[in-house]
């Protein structure tokens, strides 16, 4: 029997393709309602998917990634993802939940007691996907630190290559301190001893004390160390640098090959980049981004995408490649790419419901006929789900 | 003869803190951190028609002499998730989250609680706190940049950078027009400039207007300042309460404060933290009480707190033996870190004298004077009687309403449901039905006509 993958969606808005808000099915005026986030995860979990992804910014969505635009044809606004996770959770039992968190403007020390909370609430599905910020418009909504401008034409100057090294190595930095502080409680660390009169074992709790060029986190947490111990850190990346984050801090990248041999060369950067970190001996999962665009029809799929983008008003283009076809045509491809070492796929619905009920109702049922993916959920937890143990305490001295 | 109108009384639900009010060694005192526990005291207060569920918040694990303080209750979740969370297992009770405004970000907070009243459906409020100390600095970025002097200047700009930001959407801007491929009827939705001595900021705030216009605010915080500001921009205020009296003076004291900012005295509520202990007649609620104190106090408690006060080391004594008769050490406590104990007792010397006379007076060990001197309950006695208590305070103006503490997790608010709640009901005091679905609704507050600018004061 083969190995089994592991199957992602990725959620923001009405789906990844700008005109999608604008399909009979979408529901574009409850974007900012709780229930729709309910509907679309439940579902996702309706096809025993791992985990959801779900995307945020600290500004509002641009079509242009390096720069803010005013217009006033796609969907703009958002909720935060950290909340609509927890929101989300108690009415899910199986699902992992994947909240983006910007690095850049935030305090590592409420990220991580907020993911070792999501982790509590959902008894231990949470993950984080860490994203650094480059556009000015977020560092002048924080007004802390100056943004170096930069776009995609001066993207490979060594000034902008260094600002990225930077963004990234703290990036890395806050993900260390966000890791520390969930170990900062060590997991028999409450005692309730009534003949001493302690609640706490203090030996058990731990300064995590870092410093950095961007922050010193003292610590402990306030909060206890959440039910898996670590909730899985993941990263999406384009390029070296962000592979060397992925390899060096995260448990799961999502990268975005063009095809199986792109696949391939990119897992063997990340291979070679995770044995220089000296983590060959940890699992590292590697997930390929699409982009779907899933009916029974591959025709009708493609000219679904036609219509779409005549709405648009221009050619839809994406960081990841975009599918278009069937679902059994989707799962040769992933069957294909599997083969080139990754270890799952995160797709990005360009339509919501559509293409999310696609990959349910038709990519899962495919996939599970050739015995590549799960009939139940198995595992109570995320990480036992992607097959990661549950870490030891760096602190723990037994 | 009119006779003034019986006020309706306003209740939350206070989640037990980490301090030594909440009763950890009990049998019956459950998980302090696990999903379960939230999801009991909440769905509680739901059930007894609750305005509102409250959760404090400490950035810093408490310590005393140098180490973590390890006798009360540590560890506590983040608030906006479990906010977020508890939206999903409730449906009308509002959701109050304490948020620091010293080690956060105006366009986070206000990103926050307008993700977290969208969430719940209108229900979130924030009680904004200010403390400043370096000591909790150390977990942040910018570290215990501001002086104690700067905290309500930056909790007052803070607040209103949020609220610049809240308002930055009018409510109106989505339209969501499959048909003409409207999304949104402007293209400056959400634009906002704010410059001043703390925050020099500007852009598009992205989260559209949430239901209530922002979230409701709380103010905590009991100085001459605190007041002011609370009167300047908060709805309701979040106190300590003593007796009746001292009650009556802060509510005619802070209601009195309004006018100057064109506020009306129901549009800032003034609503009291408050214990209870429930008995089936008055003497054997006296007697539980005793018993809820001593599992409060124990010997080693007793004598830490007797250490904030000296702000020196006392483990020589026994907590069961005489009052220690060395003197306090005058001067920046440096016993205790993170707890609002340490300051609480302004000339150490005065009051040490003052509890070696009391305990000799009285014959009292160390455990037994902080027992003595440390606040007991606020309402003790059968249901009848702290019904009728709660009335009286509530109608003699010392109160609007109280935040119930209970001393046991989760459990503890159940028996002042099934038993005070239906009392006051039969009352006329307090709803027996939700009227409205808002926070705003439930504690009588006018609904932020949309587009309009949301600050306290109109
Ligand atoms: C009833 C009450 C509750 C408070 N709760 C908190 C809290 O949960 N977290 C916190 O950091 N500060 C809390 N504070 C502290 C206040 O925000 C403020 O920093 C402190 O009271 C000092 O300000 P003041 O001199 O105006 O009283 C509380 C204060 C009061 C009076």
């Amino acid at each position: 029997m083969p190995e089994p993958l592991h199957l992602a969606v990725a959620l923001d808005g009405a789906g990844w393709h700008p005109a999608a808000w604008r399909e009979p099915d979408a529901r574009p005026a409850d974007l900012f309602t709780a229930g729709y986030w309910v509907d679309l995860v439940r579902e996702a979990e309706r096809g025993l998917l791992d985990l959801v992804t779900l995307e945020d910014a600290l500004s509002l969505q641009s079509d242009d990634p390096w720069t803010p635009d005013e217009r006033t044809d796609r969907v703009r606004g958002r909720l935060d993802a950290v909340q609509v996770a927890a929101r989300v959770a108690p009415l899910t039992r199986g699902i992992g939940l994947v909240p983006t968190a910007v690095v850049t403007h935030t305090e590592p020390f409420h990220l991580s007691k907020a993911l070792a909370t999501l982790d509590y609430v959902s008894t231990g599905r949470a993950g984080v996907r860490v994203k650094v910020s480059s556009s000015a418009a977020e560092y002048a909504h924080f007004g802390r630190r100056e943004a170096v401008a930069f776009d995609r034409s001066s993207y490979d100057s060594p000034e902008v290559q260094r600002v990225v090294r930077e963004l990234f190595d703290e990036a890395a930095d806050w993900v260390e301190v966000v890791r520390r502080l969930w170990d900062s409680w060590e997991d028999d660390a409450e005692i309730r001893d009534v003949a001493t009169g302690r609640f706490v074992d203090r030996e058990k709790l731990h300064y995590v004390d870092f410093t950095g060029p961007h922050f010193s986190v003292r610590g402990p947490s306030i909060t206890p160390r959440p039910p898996q111990g670590q909730p899985i850190v993941t990263a999406l990346a384009h390029a070296t640098v962000p592979y060397d984050l992925v390899a060096r801090s995260a448990d799961l990248g999502f990268v975005t090959p063009r095809d199986a041999a792109d696949a391939a060369a990119i897992v063997g950067e990340i291979r070679g980049l995770q044995q220089q970190a000296g983590r060959a001996e940890e699992t590292v999962h590697v997930f390929g981004d699409l982009v779907v665009v899933l009916d029974d029809d591959p025709a009708a799929a493609a000219a679904r995408l036609r219509r779409l983008d005549d709405v648009a008003g221009s050619e839809y283009s994406s960081d990841a490649r975009v599918f278009t076809g069937s679902a059994v045509q989707l799962a040769d491809l992933l069957e294909e790419w599997t083969a080139a070492g990754l270890t799952g796929f995160r797709l990005r619905p360009a339509t919501l419901p559509h293409d999310l009920l696609q990959v349910t109702g038709r990519l899962v049922p495919e996939l599970q006929r050739r015995g590549l993916f799960r009939t139940e959920y198995e595992a109570t937890t995320l990480r036992e789900q992607l097959g990661l143990p549950r870490p030891a305490n760096r602190y723990a001295t037994v | 003869m009119t006779e003034k109108p019986r006020k309706q009384i306003h209740l939350a639900a206070h989640f037990p803190g980490v301090n030594n009010t909440t009763v950890w060694s009990d049998p019956a005192a459950g998980s302090h951190i696990e999903f379960s526990s939230f999801v009991h005291l909440a769905q509680t207060a739901e059930r007894g028609k609750f305005d509102f569920f409250f959760l404090a918040e400490g950035l810093r694990l408490r310590e005393h002499k140098g180490r973590i303080h390890d006798l009360d209750v540590v560890g506590r979740p983040d608030t906006f998730t479990v906010l977020a969370a508890l939206a999903a297992v409730t449906d009308r009770l509002g959701l109050t989250g304490t948020i620091n405004s010293t080690f956060n970000e105006p366009y986070d907070v206000a990103r926050q609680f307008a993700t977290l009243d969208h969430l719940s459906a209108g229900r979130a409020a924030w009680n904004v706190v200010t403390s400043w100390d370096a000591f909790t600095g150390e977990n942040f970025r910018r570290g215990g940049f501001l002086a104690q002097d700067q905290r309500y200047d930056r909790a007052r700009t803070f607040l209103a950078t949020a609220q610049e930001l809240a308002a930055s959407w009018r409510g109106d801007e989505i339209v969501a027009d499959k048909e003409s491929g409207v999304f949104l009827r402007d293209a400056a939705a959400g634009r906002f400039a704010h410059s001043d001595a703390h925050f020099d900021i500007s852009g598009r705030f992205d989260v559209p207007r949430s239901p209530q216009g922002r979230p409701v605010v709380f103010q905590a915080g009991d100085s001459d300042e605190g007041r002011e500001f609370a009167a300047s921009a908060a709805d309701a205020i979040f106190t300590g309460h003593g007796t009746k009296e001292a009650g009556q003076a802060f509510y005619a004291d802070v209601k009195g404060r309004l006018a100057k900012y064109g506020r009306r005295p129901e549009e800032l509520l003034v609503l009291p933290a408050a214990t209870f202990v429930l008995g089936d007649t008055d003497a054997e609620a006296a007697e539980l009480a005793h018993t809820v104190r001593l599992q409060q106090v124990s010997g080693a408690t007793a004598l830490q707190w007797l250490e904030q006060v000296w702000n020196r080391d006392l483990s020589a004594y026994d907590p069961d033996g005489p009052l220690p008769d060395v003197d306090p050490v005058v001067g920046e406590p440096s016993v205790a870190k993170g707890r609002a104990s340490a300051r609480m007792y302004k000339d150490p010397v005065g009051t040490a004298n003052e509890w070696r006379s009391l305990a000799e007076a009285k014959k009292l060990s160390i455990r037994e004077l902080v027992v003595e001197v440390t606040s007991r309950q606020t309402f003790v006695g059968s249901a009848a009687t702290v019904a009728a208590t709660i009335d009286d305070l509530v109608q003699s103006d010392a109160s609007d309403g109280f935040i119930l503490v209970p001393h046991i997790t989760p459990t503890g608010l159940d028996p002042f449901v099934d038993q005070v709640v239906p009392l006051l009901q039969e009352r006329g005091v307090f709803r027996t039905e939700y009227e409205g679905t808002t926070l705003r609704d439930h504690l009588g507050l006018a609904p932020l006509p949309s587009g309009a600018p949301v600050g306290a004061a109109r």
